[in-house]
């Protein structure tokens, strides 16, 4: 299958499917089974190409940029594409069964698909895209689509959240795009890998890049731009904290490491990549303490990501300056798509027990593994990833990051690592007991259907064993990655 | 365009971004905060519009293009927000009923 | 997220002018002549399909962005229809003979125009989105006449309509794929008919989308058990 097809597949099939749902409100859920099926097929090919052919390039419309629009696929947006069709797919899987017992009427729950199915398209065109003003409009598009999932629940704390998401996304994005204006007007051209050889320090490129990184910042929710993340992934529905932990605030992060470490890697300076360390080891402490004393669960798992995406920026600090930072590199990457898995079992999880007992403070889950065992399993095995117990995904990715703490001797990083280890570890084993304690039943409990505790069980084993796919994930990540680089930093 | 024109259209952008950008943040009214992103956005767009006024014969379209698209998107985010706010203030205006937030 | 206090406002405005100070600073060390890039999109524009350049920038070297761009309009139509129900302009100035008078000349004017512009956009500024805002303004005025009861009672028609701009960019796109082995791109020669197919479905979806996000909610024939 050429590579055309394949982005066609990964880029149409959403977008039509989005579409045809809003046409065609009762389809929903069959054209989103349908856009599941297709993607990982796509995925799984692109995978093949890349790990046969190297870079995957394709020119749409047929002009080689600067005129047109590149789609790059290299290792890291293939492991990127994966890991949204996985999260994708389950919540597909899982989301008719949790809208039947959550809305009301048949038209409320068929107004999911549209927004859910433009956010997999955004996603996917985000992870394809070497074009900066490309990448704003799906930022753009993934934004407006996740505010719109936000307040589906109808709760007034629900529209609050999407309210002041709505705000940050959207002046984010703003920023972003002055930036954009910048580096246009300096060197000329929106792509990628040309303004890797075009760009050079210099007043415009500096400011541009401090824009660009602010709104990116904002998006990815690092401290201290976190504070619209837990209020808008609490109150939302279950399945859609779970997409927007696991992925939305990842895009982010994604073009953040596209810009400083392809398109601008020559202005980042050792001082530009410690600050994000230091702000990722305090997006750590800030969000595992908020975590420790969070009374409600779902505001408890919502910091957990905002600690959990600091994580993902100590890589910066580890990978950037050096002839190879592919250890860094690929440990943070590899945390990323555990954390992913984990985060969407742990959020479907804490859903389903939320939904049984009828409350949402930790407090009422006190016993709750007497009528919800699947799901108490579920969460504290997510949690297993989180804190970083082997064989999971968490555990791989924190031991490649301590490995390149240590080998160039930023003992700094090391501690903030452990010490991330042995807070989550407090905050899981917080709900565990009391989901776990010797209590009766709880008073009332609802049923739960299976489909939902079966999809949030089934990804968090594939979180808890992703510690053995670390050696394939980083043979995928190799193909393309900044090193060995030439030069100012590119490959 | 002559020299002295060009700088103070290239002014004429980030001024009214710090605008926004101003109001935004002090302003309390939804309605005032979602014009100060409007404002915001007309400065870029205005940046954009003046990069393309650089050159000397025909004006560079692909800033043109960014704006065109910046335009729609900026008009389908207010669109949203303003749906939001007004969902937001049935919601305060039954809650000070007492009655349960409705549609 | 708002400043209630002078100190606040103080700081924020300190903060605001700093920005300023660091955009001016960045801004006025721009370069000041064209990008080549200018220059490449005007020299290649036979190839186009189109004369004019923005157009050419917009359905044909980044006609990606606007596919992206259509489906962002379809995303907040969609995202508002969930919001809430529209709100539909009292009155009907059905019986109002002056309006009407007034109606029945400017809404075939607008529509006529609006396809002017789609056609013009080729070769002269217009395209598909100033003619799709002529077209939301015809849907306006139709609205607060109170005569947009079709609307409400075959939003199928309307949902489809919404959507097609979308899909037939979608298409299109696809069936470049299979003509020339690259997605939207246009099979030399042919560009502009394919460019003007596509900007025809985007018209009226710009239109319609407009029109819909004015109602700013669902049209509400609907009922929320159907859907």
């Amino acid at each position: 299958m050429s590579l055309a097809w394949i982005m066609a597949l990964l880029l149409l099939a959403p977008l039509v499917a989005a579409s045809l749902a809003f046409a065609l409100p009762a389809a929903g859920r069959w054209l989103a089974l349908a856009t599941a099926a297709a993607v990982s097929f796509a995925v799984v090919r692109l995978a093949a190409l890349v790990l046969d052919g190297g870079v995957q390039v394709h020119r749409v419309g047929g002009w080689a940029a600067p005129l047109g629009i590149d789609l790059r696929a290299d290792g890291l947006a293939v492991l990127m594409l994966a890991v949204a069709a996985i999260i994708g797919g389950v919540v597909t899987l899982y989301a008719p069964a949790y809208l039947a017992n959550s809305l009301a009427t048949r038209g409320e729950r068929d107004r999911f698909w549209p927004p859910f199915l433009m956010l997999w398209t955004a996603l996917d065109a985000l992870f394809l895209s070497a074009d900066i003003f490309n990448l704003y409009v799906t930022l753009e598009l993934l934004a407006l689509a996740a505010v719109s999932l936000v307040a589906l629940a109808g709760k007034r704390a629900a529209l609050e959240a999407a309210m002041r998401y709505l705000f940050v996304s959207l002046s984010a994005s703003l920023l972003y795009l002055l930036g954009v204006g910048l580096v246009y007007g300096e060197c000329g051209t929106l792509d990628l890998s040309l303004l890797a050889v075009r760009s050079g320090p210099g007043p415009a490129m500096w400011v541009a890049a401090a824009l660009m990184s602010g709104g990116l910042l904002a998006k990815a929710a690092l401290f201290p731009m976190h504070f619209w993340l837990p209020p808008a992934h609490a109150n939302a529905p279950a399945p859609v904290s779970a997409l927007l932990s696991s992925l939305v605030v990842k895009g982010g992060f994604y073009i953040l490491l596209r810009l400083w470490f392809e398109g601008l890697s020559g202005l980042l300076t050792p001082a530009a990549a410690q600050l994000f360390g230091v702000l990722g080891a305090a997006a750590i402490l800030w969000g595992s303490l908020n975590a420790l004393f969070a009374p409600r669960l779902k505001i408890l798992v919502a910091y957990s990501t905002v600690a959990q995406l600091g994580y993902l920026f100590l890589l910066i600090p580890l990978a950037a300056g050096t002839t190879d930072g592919f250890t860094a590199w690929s440990g943070g990457l590899i945390f990323l798509a555990a954390h992913a898995c984990a985060k969407t079992a742990m959020f479907l999880s804490a859903g389903n027990m939320l939904h049984a007992v009828g409350g949402d403070r930790i407090r009422d889950l006190d016993g709750v593994t007497h009528v919800l065992p699947l799901s108490a399993f579920t969460f504290g095995l997510s949690g297993m990833s989180l804190v970083g117990l082997p064989p999971s995904g968490g555990f791989a990715g924190k031991w490649l990051l301590l490995g390149a703490a240590i080998a160039r001797g930023q003992w700094w990083w090391v501690a903030t690592l452990l010490g991330g280890s042995l807070l989550a570890a407090a905050y899981v084993i917080r709900v565990l007991f009391h989901a776990f304690t010797r209590v009766a039943a709880p008073a009332r409990s609802r049923p739960v259907p299976p489909v939902m505790e079966w999809t949030a069980l089934a990804l968090s084993v594939l979180a808890a064993g992703l510690g053995f796919t670390a050696r394939g994930s980083a043979t995928l990540l190799r193909v393309g990655a900044p090193w060995p680089s030439a030069g100012a930093g590119r490959a | 365009m002559p020299e002295a024109n060009l700088s103070l259209y290239l002014l004429a952008g980030p001024i009214l971004f710090a605008i926004g950008f101003y109001s935004l943040l002090v302003q309390r009214h939804v309605l005032r905060r979602i014009m100060a992103l409007n404002v915001m956005g007309v400065g870029v767009f205005l940046l954009f519009a003046t990069l393309a006024a650089r050159a000397d014969a025909a004006t560079d379209p692909v800033p043109h293009a960014m704006v065109l698209t910046g335009i729609v998107v900026s008009v389908c985010a207010t669109g949203l927000a303003l749906a939001l706010a007004h969902r937001l203030e049935a919601a305060e205006e039954d809650r000070a009923d007492g009655g349960e937030a409705k549609r | 997220m708002s400043a209630r206090t002078k100190a606040g406002r103080v700081a924020i405005g300190a903060l605001s002018l700093g920005l300023l100070g660091t955009l001016v600073w960045a801004v006025l060390a721009l370069p000041r002549g064209p990008s080549e890039l200018a220059g490449r999109a005007i020299r290649r524009l036979p190839e186009s399909g189109v004369t004019n350049p923005v157009t050419a920038v917009l359905l044909n070297y980044r006609a990606y962005d606007t596919l992206l761009e259509l489906a962002v309009l379809l995303l907040a139509v969609a995202g508002v229809w969930a919001l809430r129900r529209g709100d539909w302009p009292p009155g009907d100035l059905r019986g109002r003979p002056l309006v009407l008078s007034l109606l029945r000349f400017v809404l075939p004017v607008l529509m006529l125009t609006a396809g002017y512009l789609l056609w013009i956009g080729a070769f002269a500024p217009g395209g598909a989105f100033q003619g799709g805002a002529m077209l939301g303004g015809a849907a306006v005025l139709v609205l607060l006449a109170g005569m947009a009861g079709g609307a409400r009672r075959h939003t199928g028609v309307l949902r489809a309509g919404l959507a097609l701009g979308v899909l037939v960019f979608a298409g299109a796109a696809v069936a470049a794929a299979a003509l020339t082995g690259e997605i939207l791109r246009f099979p030399t020669g042919d560009a502009g008919l394919w460019i003007l197919g596509i900007e025809a479905a985007a018209l009226v979806s710009i239109g319609l989308t407009l029109g819909a996000l004015y109602l700013g909610g669902r049209p509400g024939a609907e009922d929320d058990a159907g859907g």
